[in-house]
C-alpha cells in the first residue's frame, strides 16, 4: 500500500486567459478515474477540470469530515456550470490561495461556514466555465451565443438542434477567455440546489477503499508514538530508553519538545517500545488541578462581576424593582472531541520539500507550522488533505500541535514517518471544550416575565494566547465565551452579561458548536425554570419572549407542532423544549424522555431547522442527526475530569458515547426559506442538552443544572459491551 | 514468550498469505501494516468501538484484541472481501440510505451488520440493538444504519444476496 501509489497527482499546463491551474489530487483509489487519466482537459480555474472523455472533476477546497462538503460543493459548481451530475467526481484540494477560505483567508475548514462562505464564488466558477463552453460551441457552430443553450453536460445550438457534448468542447473552450462578469441564476431556476442528493463518497466509504490520513502509507515509512507529560504544562526531566530500544522493531527513541518519540516498524512495536520508556517530569502547576477544585473557584468568581459582553438597559435598578427573584448556578466540564479516527500525520521531509499527507480543517496554518519547523519556505510545504475520520474541531488545531509534533519528529528522525495517537492519547491529550461554571439570575414582573437578566460567565478562553486572539478577543471578551449568552434572543429590557476569563494549563479548543455548547445549555434551561416558576407552559412562555425574533419563532412553532406539543404523554415520560440560534441558522427541538434507575433514556427527539436556503436536504437532515447525537452523548455521559492533574478518563470505556441501543427516533423538519445559506454543521448540537434537561425535569420534577446529567450515578455504571459482539 | 516472531500462515479474503510477525499481534495491525488492507480501522484498541470488526469463519471478532496467532486456520474476511464491486445486501442498502458520514466506523459497522444478516436473515430493530450496539459512531449515523439493514434484509429476501 504505498501513499503515492494510491492517489493521482496531476498538473495541467495554464489555459487561456491566464488562469492559474493548478494540481489537486484524489484522495481515493478510483480506477475509472477518467480525468486523471485523461491528457487534454479543459481546467478554465482551480476548481473545474473536465475531460474528454465527459468526466467532469471538481477540486473541493474544505475537509470532508461527514459534514457532506465533498457534495455541497460541488453541486454549487454543477449548478451553474450545467454538467451531468453523473459525471462528476470529487478530488479532494491541494493547497493553493485560490482554495483559501473567502473570509479568513486561510484555508481550512470550520465554524459551519463551507457552504455560506463558498455559496457565491463557486456558482460563479461554475458559471464562468459554462460561459466559456458556449463561446466554444458558438464557435464550432458559427452561431450566436444567444442561440446556443448549455444543459446536462452539453451545449444545443437551439434553432438546428445541433449538439456538442462538454467533452466534445474541451480543447476549444480551453482557447476561450474567461467571462469578465456572470449572471447567477435566480433560486426558482435551481435544478439541483435543493434537491436531495445521494453524497458522492458514499460508495467508497462502503467497501474500505476512502482513505483516511491513518491509511496513508508511504516508501520507507516509520510508525512513531509520542510519549507526552502525564499532566498540563508538564516538563521532561529525564528519560531513559534503554528497555524501549530493546524492543525488537523499535528503531529509534527522540526527544522531540512535546515529549519523547518511539519509532518503530510497526504500530504494535511502538506501543511496546513507548510502553517501555521511563519517564521523569516537572509537573509544575498542571499536577495540583482537579476538577472539584476548579468548579469551587469558578462558582467564587461566578458572584463577582466580570468584564461586561452586553449592557442593555440597567439591570440592578430593575432588580430592585422586580416582584420576585431566580437565581441558578450552572456547570458543564471539560469535554474532548474523540473522533473515531484517532489523530495522525505523515511527513515526508526532504531538503528541499516537505510533503504532509493528514485529514485536517487547518491546512494554511499548518503549512506555516511545518515550514517554521522545518525551516522551509510555506510554499515548499505540501499538505495532502485526507478524508477525516470525523474532526468536531479537533482537527482544526488553534496552534497545529499534531502536525507540528509530527514535524518534529520528521525533522529529528529525517526519515518518512507516521506519527499517531491511541485512543488513550486522544482523551488525555487536551485541547478540550473548557470547563464552565455559569451563575444566572432573572428579575420578574408580577405575571411572572423577566424584567432583568444577569449572566455571568466563567471558563477558560479559547482563543487568547492563541495565533486567534487578536482577530476574536475584544475588550477582554473571548466571543467565543460568550456567543449564544450575550446575543440572547429574548425580549427583556435589562441585561447584563459579564464574564472571567481564568489562565490554566489546561488546553482548550473549540468543540462542535464552541460556546453555543454551553450557552445554549443555560439560557435554555434558565427559561425553562423561569416558565415553570411563573405556572406557564415552557413553550408558551418562549413565544411570548420571542417577538422580536421571528426566525427563533418560527423553528420553535414548527417543533412543537410536529412534537404534538401540549398532548398527554404515557406516564412517566417528559417532554422539554429548546430553541438556539448558532451559526446564522436557528433550530428548536423537542425531546421526549423517561427515567428509570437514575437513567435517562431519550425516546424521540424533533428538530426544526432553518438555515435558509439547503442545498442538499438530506445532508442537512443528517447532520441535524448527528449533531443530536453528538450533544446527547456529551449530555449524557460526557465528561472529561482531571485529578492529581491527571485526565481519570482514557477510552470509550468511560468516556461514553451514544450505541445504536441508546439512539431515539430523529425526526427533522426543514423550514422553506430564500434567504442565503447559513451553517448545518454545528447548529444542530446546542438545543440537545437543554431539550432533554427539560424533559427530565417534566418526567421527574429534577432540575438538571451540571452536565453530564447524572453523570455521577452514569459513569459509575458504563453501558459498555465487552468485545466480540458481532 | 510474548513478542516472539514467528511466520504465520493466514486466510484473508480467500487468499493465503504468509506473514513474519510476533505472535501476540493484533490481527488487526497485520491486516493494516503488513496486507495493506486498511478498510478495517483503528478506533479504541480494546474492543470498545467495534471499528475494526472482521469475521473469522463468519462471526463477528474484534480485530484490535485478537492476536494473529490465534486466527490460523481460519477464514478472515474483511470489508475488501465482502462483495466484488459492492454487491453485497448491506453495501446496495447503506448506498441507497446514503448512511456513511465521516464514514470511518462504517467499515466495522457493515461487517458487524454482515454477521448479524448471515445468522438472522429478518433481524427486529431488538435484533439490530444486540448486534450493533457494540460498534460506536460518532457521527449519528446509527438511525440511517437501522434502516439500511432492514432494507438489505429485503433485498436479501427478494434474491439480492451475491
Amino acid at each position: 500500500m504505498s501513499g503515492k501509489s494510491t492517489r493521482k497527482v496531476y498538473k495541467t499546463e495554464p489555459v487561456a486567459g491566464g488562469c492559474l491551474v493548478l494540481g489537486f489530487h484524489v484522495p481515493v483509489r478510483r480506477s475509472s478515474d477518467a480525468a486523471a487519466a485523461s491528457s487534454t482537459a479543459f481546467a478554465p480555474n482551480v476548481f473545474i477540470r473536465i475531460g474528454e472523455d465527459e468526466t467532469v472533476t471538481l477540486a473541493v477546497n474544505k475537509s470532508e469530515m461527514g459534514q457532506g462538503v465533498f457534495t455541497a460543493l460541488p453541486m454549487l459548481i454543477c449548478e451553474e456550470l450545467e454538467a451531468d451530475w453523473s459525471k462528476v467526481r470529487v478530488a479532494s484540494a491541494s493547497m493553493a490561495k485560490e482554495y483559501r477560505h473567502t473570509v479568513w483567508g486561510a484555508q481550512g475548514t470550520g465554524g459551519s461556514t463551507s457552504v455560506a462562505s463558498e455559496w457565491d464564488r463557486l456558482r460563479r466558477v461554475g458559471a464562468a466555465a459554462r460561459e466559456m463552453l458556449i463561446s466554444a460551441a458558438a464557435a464550432t457552430f458559427a452561431a450566436d451565443r444567444s442561440e446556443c443553450r448549455a444543459e446536462n453536460g452539453a451545449v444545443t445550438h437551439v434553432p438546428t438542434g445541433r449538439r456538442l457534448t462538454y467533452g466534445q468542447l474541451v480543447e476549444k473552450a480551453s482557447g476561450m477567455e474567461p467571462p469578465k462578469d456572470v449572471s447567477l441564476k435566480q433560486p426558482k431556476d435551481f435544478k439541483l440546489i435543493g434537491k436531495p442528493t445521494r453524497r458522492l463518497d458514499t460508495p467508497e466509504k462502503t467497501d474500505g477503499s476512502a482513505l483516511f490520513g491513518l491509511d496513508v502509507s508511504i516508501p520507507g515509512m516509520l510508525t512513531a508514538l509520542v510519549a507526552r507529560s502525564p499532566v498540563f504544562g508538564g516538563k521532561l526531566e529525564s528519560f531513559n530508553a534503554q528497555k524501549s530500544k530493546a524492543v525488537p522493531g523499535v528503531v529509534d527513541v527522540l526527544e522531540i519538545p512535546s515529549g519523547v518519540a518511539v519509532i518503530a516498524d510497526s504500530f504494535w512495536a511502538a506501543r511496546k517500545g513507548r510502553d517501555a520508556l521511563e519517564l521523569t517530569w516537572d509537573e509544575g502547576e498542571g499536577g495540583k488541578l482537579s476538577t472539584d477544585a476548579l468548579r469551587g473557584q469558578y462558582a467564587q468568581l461566578a458572584g463577582k462581576p466580570g468584564t461586561v459582553a452586553r449592557k442593555e438597559g440597567d439591570a440592578a435598578k430593575a432588580f430592585a424593582k422586580a416582584a420576585r427573584q431566580l437565581s441558578a448556578e450552572y456547570d458543564v466540564p471539560y469535554l474532548a472531541h474523540a473522533p473515531m479516527e484517532p489523530l495522525n500525520c505523515v511527513v515526508d521531509l526532504r531538503d528541499e520539500s516537505c510533503e504532509i499527507w493528514t485529514g485536517t480543517q487547518a491546512q494554511t496554518m499548518d503549512q506555516r507550522s511545518a515550514a517554521a519547523i522545518t525551516g522551509l519556505e510555506p510554499d515548499q510545504v505540501t499538505i495532502h488533505t485526507m478524508y477525516l475520520g470525523g474532526g468536531f474541531g479537533r482537527r482544526g488545531s488553534k496552534n497545529s500541535d499534531f502536525v507540528s509534533e509530527a514535524a518534529h519528529v520528521a525533522r529529528a528522525l529525517r526519515k518518512p514517518v507516521k506519527v499517531m495517537w491511541t485512543r488513550e492519547d486522544d482523551i488525555r491529550g487536551g485541547y478540550y471544550r473548557p470547563l464552565w461554571v455559569d451563575r444566572i439570575e432573572a428579575g420578574l414582573d408580577a405575571g411572572g416575565y423577566p424584567i432583568a437578566w444577569r449572566h455571568t460567565i466563567v471558563g477558560q478562553s479559547i482563543m487568547a494566547g492563541s495565533r486567534y486572539e487578536a482577530g476574536m478577543v475584544k475588550g477582554g471578551i473571548d466571543e467565543t465565551s460568550v456567543e449564544g449568552a450575550a446575543d440572547l434572543p429574548y425580549s427583556i429590557p435589562n441585561i447584563l452579561v459579564d464574564l472571567h476569563t481564568p489562565s490554566l494549563p489546561v488546553t482548550t479548543l473549540w468543540w462542535r458548536s464552541v460556546g453555543h455548547s454551553h450557552t445554549a445549555f443555560v439560557v435554555e434551561s434558565f427559561i425553562d425554570e423561569l416558565a415553570h416558576a411563573a405556572g406557564k407552559d415552557p413553550f408558551e412562555f418562549r413565544r411570548a419572549l420571542l417577538g422580536g425574533a421571528p426566525r427563533h419563532l418560527k423553528v420553535l412553532e414548527l417543533a412543537a407542532g410536529k412534537a404534538g406539543w401540549g398532548e398527554a404523554l404515557p406516564d412517566g415520560r417528559g417532554r422539554g423544549i429548546a430553541v438556539h440560534k448558532s451559526y446564522g441558522s436557528y433550530v428548536a427541538q423537542v425531546a421526549d424522555v423517561s427515567v428509570a434507575d437514575g437513567k435517562v433514556k431519550v425516546h424521540r427527539v424533533v428538530c426544526a431547522v432553518d438555515c435558509g436556503m439547503t442545498v442538499n436536504p438530506d445532508t442537512v437532515a443528517a447532520q441535524m442527526e448527528s449533531g443530536i447525537v453528538f450533544g446527547l452523548s456529551a449530555a449524557l455521559w460526557g465528561a472529561i475530569t482531571l485529578k492529581d492533574g491527571r485526565v481519570e478518563q482514557s477510552n470509550y470505556k468511560n468516556y461514553p458515547i451514544l450505541r445504536m441501543r441508546d439512539m431515539p427516533e430523529v425526526q427533522v423538519h426543514i423550514v422553506p426559506s430564500r434567504e442565503e445559506p447559513t451553517g448545518i454543521g454545528e447548529p444542530g448540537v446546542p438545543p440537545i442538552a437543554p431539550a432533554v434537561a427539560n424533559a427530565v425535569f417534566m418526567a421527574t420534577g429534577i432540575r438538571v443544572r451540571r452536565l453530564p446529567i447524572g453523570a455521577e450515578a452514569l459513569i459509575s455504571s458504563p453501558t459498555l459491551s465487552p468485545g466480540g459482539r458481532g | 514468550m510474548p513478542g516472539k516472531s514467528d511466520t504465520i500462515q493466514l486466510s484473508v479474503n480467500g487468499r493465503k498469505y504468509t506473514v513474519e510477525a510476533p505472535t501476540d499481534t493484533p490481527l488487526l495491525w497485520v491486516l493494516r501494516e503488513r496486507l495493506g488492507l486498511t478498510g478495517t480501522k483503528y478506533g479504541c484498541g480494546i474492543a470498545q468501538c467495534g471499528a475494526c470488526t472482521v469475521l473469522a469463519n463468519g462471526a463477528a471478532i474484534r480485530s484490535c484484541v485478537t492476536p494473529v496467532s490465534s486466527v490460523i486456520g481460519k477464514e478472515i474476511t474483511t470489508i475488501e472481501g465482502l462483495s466484488a464491486g459492492r454487491s453485497h445486501p448491506l453495501q446496495r442498502a447503506w448506498i441507497a440510505e446514503d448512511v456513511p458520514q465521516c464514514g470511518y466506523c462504517q467499515s466495522g459497522q457493515i461487517m458487524a451488520a454482515a454477521a448479524l444478516l448471515a445468522r438472522k436473515k429478518e433481524p427486529s430493530d431488538a435484533d439490530i440493538d444486540a448486534a450493533m450496539s457494540g460498534v460506536l459512531c460518532r457521527c449519528g449515523t446509527y438511525q440511517r444504519i437501522r434502516r439500511a439493514i432492514h432494507r438489505a434484509a429485503l433485498i436479501s429476501a427478494k434474491g439480492g444476496a451475491t
